[in-house]
């Protein structure tokens, strides 16, 4: 593997664990308003 | 990576982007405005956070049925010009991949719809995602020439399961909804394939102009644009809208009929620019916007106490 397809395989990694991460924070939000909202019915 | 040939692009981690572009993101704005519509448009209210679950989990179960119909179409996509440059025929994602990536979204959309809206709901979901990947994609989009009028099935699902997130029950007006674009799809998509020349006669797809000629696909255009005319003002006929929306529903639908009658009496010559199937083809996407939107400003302008006569 040459050094620039490592570079862009850790580029690809880095992306997707950051867009992972985003959608996962979303989903926490996402389920507490649902809780409040549904505690309050 | 366009440079990088596909044995390399597959040893190396999909870019997100490929997977956001397996879900067909501008078909998924389509449905998010049309399962908008239905659920602004249904009687009572709903949660805001509630409604924004629902437009979401209509929106993740829409990308999950496009990515397994991508899954199952990586060959066929591969053959056809329009579709080479996709993810799968590309190279740029695994096969496999794909096929998770579409099972997880649909299921996540069914299972988060059931806990935060409400479970029948979740069941619309997961048969409209199971209608579109099955029924649709493998079962009868390669046999018959009638795929057109079931696919537009799967289109007329969201406004239907926005408007049953607000009431929690199937009643006549979310059925009509869906009636709608069902009758709607035919006339919109065969209109393209008139002037398209699309290649899907190589890869095996019998798409009607091919199969049946393109008479006879003109004529059947007229027939589901009078089909439409009716099943567009019926939901001010049955009452569950104000004048308004009856009003613009016969406006608009007329107009679009008006747009079908050249296409269904005409032949093709040679050179021919095609306008009237442009025209029509055009005029169909601007009607559905219209015809939702008219549903939303009528159920508005009830909530406002404008018109009278509004009932579920």
């Amino acid at each position: 593997m040459t050094p620039d397809e490592e570079a862009e395989i850790k580029r690809r990694q880095k992306g997707r664990n950051i867009v992972l991460g985003i959608v996962l924070l979303f989903f926490v939000a996402l389920f507490y308003a649902i809780t409040i909202v549904r505690m309050g019915d | 990576m366009q440079g990088m040939n596909s044995a390399v692009a597959s040893t190396l981690p999909a870019d997100w982007r490929d997977f956001f572009a397996l879900t067909k993101p501008r078909v998924m704005s389509l449905v998010i405005f049309t399962g908008l519509c239905g659920l602004l448009a249904a009687p009572g209210t709903i949660n805001p956070v509630i409604g924004f679950t629902a437009v979401l989990c209509i929106a993740l179960g829409a990308g999950g049925a496009a990515a397994l119909n991508q899954w199952w179409e990586a060959d066929l996509d591969a053959g056809m010009k329009r579709t080479a440059s996709r993810p799968l025929p590309a190279g740029r994602l695994a096969r496999g991949d794909a096929l998770t990536f579409g099972i997880i979204l649909s299921s996540l959309s069914v299972i988060v719809m059931g806990l935060g809206v409400h479970w029948l709901n979740a069941l619309i979901l997961a048969l409209s995602i199971f209608y579109y990947a099955v029924i649709y994609t493998i079962w009868l989009k390669p046999r018959t020439p009638q795929n057109i009028v079931i696919g537009g099935g799967a289109g007329a699902f969201p406004p239907m399961i926005g408007w049953v997130a607000v009431t929690g029950e199937i009643t006549l007006m979310p059925v009509l909804l869906f009636a709608i674009i069902f009758f709607w799809t035919p006339p919109h998509f065969w209109a393209l394939a008139l002037f398209v020349k699309s290649d899907y006669a190589k890869v095996g797809i019998p798409m009607m102009p091919v199969v049946a000629g393109e008479r006879s696909t003109r004529r059947q255009i007229l027939f589901y644009a009078l089909v439409m005319v009716p099943v567009a003002v019926a939901p001010w006929l049955v009452g569950g809208t104000g004048a308004f929306y009856g009003g613009a529903a016969l406006v608009l639908s007329l107009a679009f009929l008006g747009l079908t009658l050249p296409v269904a009496f005409r032949t093709q010559a040679e050179e021919d620019a095609m306008r009237p199937e442009k025209r029509l083809f055009g005029f169909s996407i601007l009607y559905l916007f219209a015809l939702f939107a008219a549903l939303v400003a009528d159920r508005f302008a009830a909530a406002q106490g404008w018109a009278q006569g509004v009932i579920a």
